[in-house]
């Protein structure tokens, strides 16, 4: 697995031989999170990904790995963003249900996402409301069997969000900051890999995402991560995720983030924890 | 629980937003090297705009020195130094040039570039790249 992972990393290298992918300034575009939209790692953010100004076009690819205590994660993610005004992704995840595996017999739960996110207004730089998006993630889980055991609704399911990132200029310590805040309307299990609605909640529930980086300098960000999450299933609890990232940006073309994250329970076992690291090419 | 931890990490977000420390003007004045390092990370700044594709069109025909003049001018009394901009505002010297934002963010890079070439400071670039930031909205058309 590992292995596969290096070597899908290797064919995304061959973009440090591109010339620069957009003329938004360093970092602007976020990095990948594990739903494919532009955000940090475990949440969605407001900018919109690559480095597309208002006259020009971007792409972006990344792959995740994360490795908890009885499950990992892998996710495969692209895409296209227009002008900074519209941005297109498709991301597919593969959870890896190590410890359960033969309880389950079943190797991974799997879906694909689809989203869409609309730059409503403001700029994460320079207007001093900074950068407000509007966007939706349709979710397709792939292996409805295992969380329609656990009584989960539906095997389909639409994110609804509305994200707001601004940067503050020398604002701690002489370094910028860099604020995010995601409302999310969703009926999601943990972010649809367990289905969606269930036997204690059926119904669309607002959750907050929110976080905080400091540039150290313009290449590397640091920080941390908070999503609350729903607790649609009677049979295994969910918890709110959170995490503390490092992301390096060495140029346009390319960034590598590294975090450690907490998920809490999840499918009925407890404390999930561990490494996380995701590489982003942007064309 | 989830709500309390939620509430936490809102509150320190704000305290963290509101810990903005007091700029020291004069001292961004001194970071950027005073008159004589100002005009060098302009003149750098401009060598690499004249290489720009991208910025040919609103910089055909400028007089080169004169921007120099008024650009390093506009940087020196933003940062609080001993000196006046006495060109036009920014609105009406960009008034019907039609400046995307791609070219507005190709001049903010060629200045980043041009101050860690002259090697200012992280803490001093940020501290300039927050004065220039409003003025976004009278240079870029709407």
């Amino acid at each position: 697995m590992r292995i596969r992972f290096l070597l899908l990393a290797g064919l995304l290298l061959p973009a440090l031989g591109w010339a620069d992918p957009g003329s938004r300034l360093w970092a602007t575009g976020g990095v990948t999170s594990i739903e494919g939209s532009a955000g940090g790692g475990i949440g969605t953010w407001a900018l919109l990904s690559g480095y597309a100004s208002d006259e020009e076009w971007s792409g972006s690819a990344a792959l995740t790995r994360a490795e908890f205590d009885d499950y990992s994660l892998s996710v495969k993610a692209a895409s296209l963003n227009w002008q900074n005004r519209l941005e297109l992704s498709v991301a597919h995840q593969t959870f890896g249900l190590d410890t359960l595996q033969a309880a389950f017999d079943r190797d991974a739960l799997e879906q694909a996402i689809y989203g869409a996110k609309l730059r409503l207004f403001g700029d994460v730089l320079y207007d001093p409301v900074g950068q407000w998006s509007l966007g939706v993630q349709h979710k397709r889980n792939q292996t409805f069997t295992i969380p329609h055991q656990l009584q989960a609704r539906d095997d389909s399911g639409t994110d609804v969000y509305l994200a707001a990132s601004k940067l503050f200029f020398s604002a701690f310590l002489g370094r910028n900051l860099l604020l995010n805040g995601t409302l999310r309307g969703t009926r999601a299990n943990q972010t649809g890999l367990l289905g969606f609605g269930g036997d204690d909640n059926n119904s669309y529930e607002p959750m907050m995402e929110g976080s905080l980086g400091v540039f150290a300098t313009r290449q590397w960000l640091v920080g941390a991560e908070y999503r609350q999450k729903p607790d649609n299933l009677g049979s295994v609890a969910e918890d709110d995720w959170w995490d503390l990232y490092i992301a390096w940006f060495p140029d346009r073309r390319v960034s590598v983030t590294a975090a450690w994250a907490e998920l809490g329970d999840v499918g009925g076992l407890d404390d999930q924890s561990g490494p996380y690291v995701s590489i982003q090419a942007n064309f | 629980m989830k709500r309390i931890r939620l509430i936490l990490l809102v509150g320190s977000l704000l305290l963290v937003g509101c810990q903005s420390a007091p700029s020291d003007h004069a001292a961004l004045y001194e970071a950027l090297g005073e008159r004589d390092g100002i005009e060098a990370i302009t003149e750098t700044m401009l060598y690499r705009i004249v290489d720009d594709e991208r910025l040919a069109d609103p910089f055909k025909g400028i007089d080169v020195a004169e921007f120099h003049r008024q650009f390093s001018d506009q940087i020196c009394a933003i940062s609080n130094g001993p000196c006046t901009y006495s060109g036009r505002t920014m609105r009406e010297a960009h008034r019907d040039m039609n400046i995307s934002k791609t070219q507005f963010n190709a001049v903010v890079e060629h200045l980043v570039r041009a101050m860690e070439k002259h090697d200012v400071s992280t803490s001093a670039r940020n501290r300039l790249l927050g004065l220039l930031a409003p003025m976004h909205d009278d240079i870029v058309a709407r």
